[in-house]
C-alpha cells in the first residue's frame, strides 16, 4: 500500500438546514481498492458517494483524488471548469441508469468523448465497440435505449462511463433497479471491472456481491460510519450491535 | 345574383403564387419561431436575472398585444427610426416573434419534464452546464413538445393571413386583388379558403411525420 491514498476523504459533513445527513466522515481508498457502502436508506451512503464527484456539494471536509482536491473553493467560472475537468476522472453509474432515451447506444457512449476530447467520429466509434464489447453488447450498439431491457441499460451505462477512461468508478444501488434475474449480468460486468483493478466505491444492498467481490466494507447509519472492516470480519462478526441488527433484518428480507 | 365559380380558374395562377407566398412566410416564420423559443425558453430557465429579465418584458410585450398592431409597428413604425424592412421580412419578424413566445412557454415546459437524472448523467461525464442543455436537455425536450408546437404552427399558417395588411401579395391579398376586379368576394374568398385547407393538410402530415420519426428516440 502506498503511502497516500487514491482516494481521500477528509472530515466531510453535510447538513440541510438543521438536518445533518453526514458526520465527520473520513475514508481512504487505495488504488484498485474496491469499497462497499452498505445501510439503510436516508444513512446518507448515497450522500456520501455523490459528494465524491461533488453532485452533492459537501458542507465542509475535504475529497482529494490524488494530488487534487475535488471540492476546493473556486469563484463559479474557475470552479466550473475545474470540476468538468475532475469528473472525466471519475465515472457514475446511477440506479436508473440515465442514459440519454434521444441517442443510440453508440451516440450514449461516442457524446462525451467526442466533446471532451476532440475525438474524431471514427475514433469515437473504435472506443464505442471496445467498451460495447467488454460489457458484451456490442450487437446492440444501433438500439436505443428503450429498445433494451434494464440490464442491459445498465451494462451500456457503465460502458458509457468507462469510455472516458475514468481512474475511479462510482456506483450508486447500481442493480437496485432491476429485475432479480438480470442483477447478475451487471455484477458480472463489475466483477470483471475488479479483476481489471479498477478502483470501485460500491454503494449497494447486494450483500453478498460485496462479500464476493469488495475489499472493505463501510456500514453507514444516520450520517457516521459506524463500523468499517473487511468483508469477511464486518459481515460474520459485526462489533456494533447496530450493524447486526440491520444485517439480521436484511437476512431475513433475503430468506 | 347567384354564385359562379367560374370566375375562379382564370385567376388559377395568381392563386397560386399567392398560396406559395403564404408558404413561404409560414415556413420562414415557423423556423424563426421555433429557434427563438428554443433561445427565449432556455434564456428564461438559465440564464441570470439581469439577462432574463429583459427577455421577459419582451415575452410580455409580444404576448400582451394584438399580432396585428405588432406587424403594424415593425413595418410603418420602424421606418421612422430607418429600419426600412421590406414587407415580406417584416410579416416574417411578427409572426416568427409573436409565435417564438408562444413556443417558448411551451418549451420551457418541456424542459421542465426532463428527468433530473439526465442533468446528473451529463454532468458527471464533464459535459459543463451548457453543453448539457444544448445536447441532452434541448433535444429532449423539443422532442417531448412537438405535438403542441405543432398546435402552435397550424394557427400561424391562419394568422400569416394578417400580413396581407402591410401588402405582402399571399393568399388572402391575391383574393381580394381578384375580387376587386371581379366583384364575386364569396367565390374567391372560397377558393382561398380551400387553398388554406390544403396548405393545412400538406402541413399536418409533415407534422404526422416528424412526430412518427421521433417516436423511436424516447
Amino acid at each position: 500500500m502506498s503511502a497516500k491514498p487514491f482516494i481521500d476523504i477528509r472530515h466531510a459533513a453535510k447538513s440541510f438546514g438543521m438536518l445533518e445527513v453526514l458526520h465527520d466522515i473520513n475514508l481512504q481508498v487505495d488504488k484498485s481498492q474496491i469499497v462497499a457502502i452498505i445501510g439503510p436508506s436516508g444513512s446518507g451512503k448515497s450522500t456520501l458517494l455523490r459528494a465524491i464527484n461533488d453532485l452533492d456539494p459537501l458542507t465542509s471536509g475535504e475529497v482529494w483524488l490524488e494530488d487534487m482536491q475535488i471540492n476546493k473553493k473556486l469563484p463559479t467560472r474557475l470552479y466550473e471548469k475545474h470540476i468538468n475537468q475532475v469528473r472525466q476522472n471519475i465515472g457514475m453509474v446511477f440506479q436508473h441508469f440515465n442514459l440519454f432515451p434521444h441517442l443510440t447506444v453508440r451516440g450514449n457512449i461516442t457524446l462525451a468523448p467526442k466533446m471532451l476530447k476532440d475525438m474524431s467520429e471514427d475514433e469515437a466509434n473504435a472506443l464505442a465497440v471496445d467498451q460495447l464489447d467488454r460489457v458484451g453488447l456490442l450487437d446492440r450498439i444501433d438500439y436505443y435505449p428503450s429498445q433494451l431491457s434494464g440490464g442491459q441499460k445498465q451494462r451500456v451505462a457503465i460502458a458509457r462511463a468507462l469510455a472516458m477512461k475514468p481512474k475511479v468508478m462510482l456506483f450508486d444501488e447500481a442493480t437496485s433497479a432491476l429485475d432479480p434475474e438480470l442483477v447478475e449480468e451487471v455484477n458480472l460486468v463489475m466483477k470483471q471491472l475488479a479483476e481489471d483493478q479498477m478502483t470501485m466505491i460500491i454503494v449497494t444492498h447486494e450483500m453478498g456481491f460485496a462479500q464476493d467481490v469488495c475489499d472493505r466494507v463501510l456500514f453507514m447509519d444516520q450520517g457516521y460510519v459506524v463500523e468499517e472492516a473487511a468483508p469477511e470480519v464486518l459481515f460474520r462478526n459485526p462489533t456494533q450491535e447496530r450493524t447486526q441488527n440491520f444485517l439480521r433484518k436484511h437476512l431475513q428480507g433475503q430468506n | 345574383m347567384g354564385l359562379d365559380f367560374t370566375v375562379v380558374p382564370a385567376f388559377f395562377d395568381k392563386l397560386l403564387l399567392g398560396s406559395l407566398w403564404t408558404v413561404a412566410i409560414t415556413l420562414s416564420a415557423a423556423v424563426l419561431s421555433f429557434f427563438g423559443g428554443i433561445f427565449l425558453a432556455v434564456i428564461a430557465l438559465y440564464a441570470p436575472a439581469i439577462i432574463r429579465w429583459p427577455f421577459k418584458a419582451f415575452s410580455w410585450l409580444f404576448m400582451g398585444t394584438p399580432l396585428l398592431l405588432q406587424l403594424f409597428l415593425i413595418y410603418f413604425g420602424l421606418i421612422e427610426i430607418g429600419v426600412d424592412l421590406p414587407a415580406f421580412v417584416a410579416g416574417v419578424i411578427g409572426l416568427g416573434l409573436h409565435y417564438a413566445v408562444y413556443n417558448s412557454d411551451i418549451i420551457q415546459a418541456g424542459i421542465q419534464a426532463v428527468d433530473k437524472g439526465q442533468y446528473e448523467g451529463a454532468r458527471t461525464l464533464g459535459l459543463s452546464q451548457f453543453q448539457t442543455i444544448r445536447k441532452i436537455i434541448v433535444p429532449q425536450a423539443v422532442r417531448s413538445v412537438i405535438p403542441p408546437i405543432g398546435n402552435n404552427m397550424i394557427a400561424l399558417l391562419k394568422d400569416s393571413a394578417l400580413v396581407s395588411v402591410i401588402g405582402v401579395t399571399e393568399l388572402t391579398l391575391t383574393s381580394q386583388l381578384a375580387i376587386s376586379k371581379t366583384f364575386r368576394p364569396f367565390e374567391f374568398y372560397i377558393a382561398a379558403a380551400v387553398c388554406y385547407y390544403v396548405i393545412n393538410l400538406a402541413l399536418e402530415a409533415i407534422l404526422r411525420r416528424i412526430e412518427r420519426n421521433i417516436q423511436a428516440a424516447r
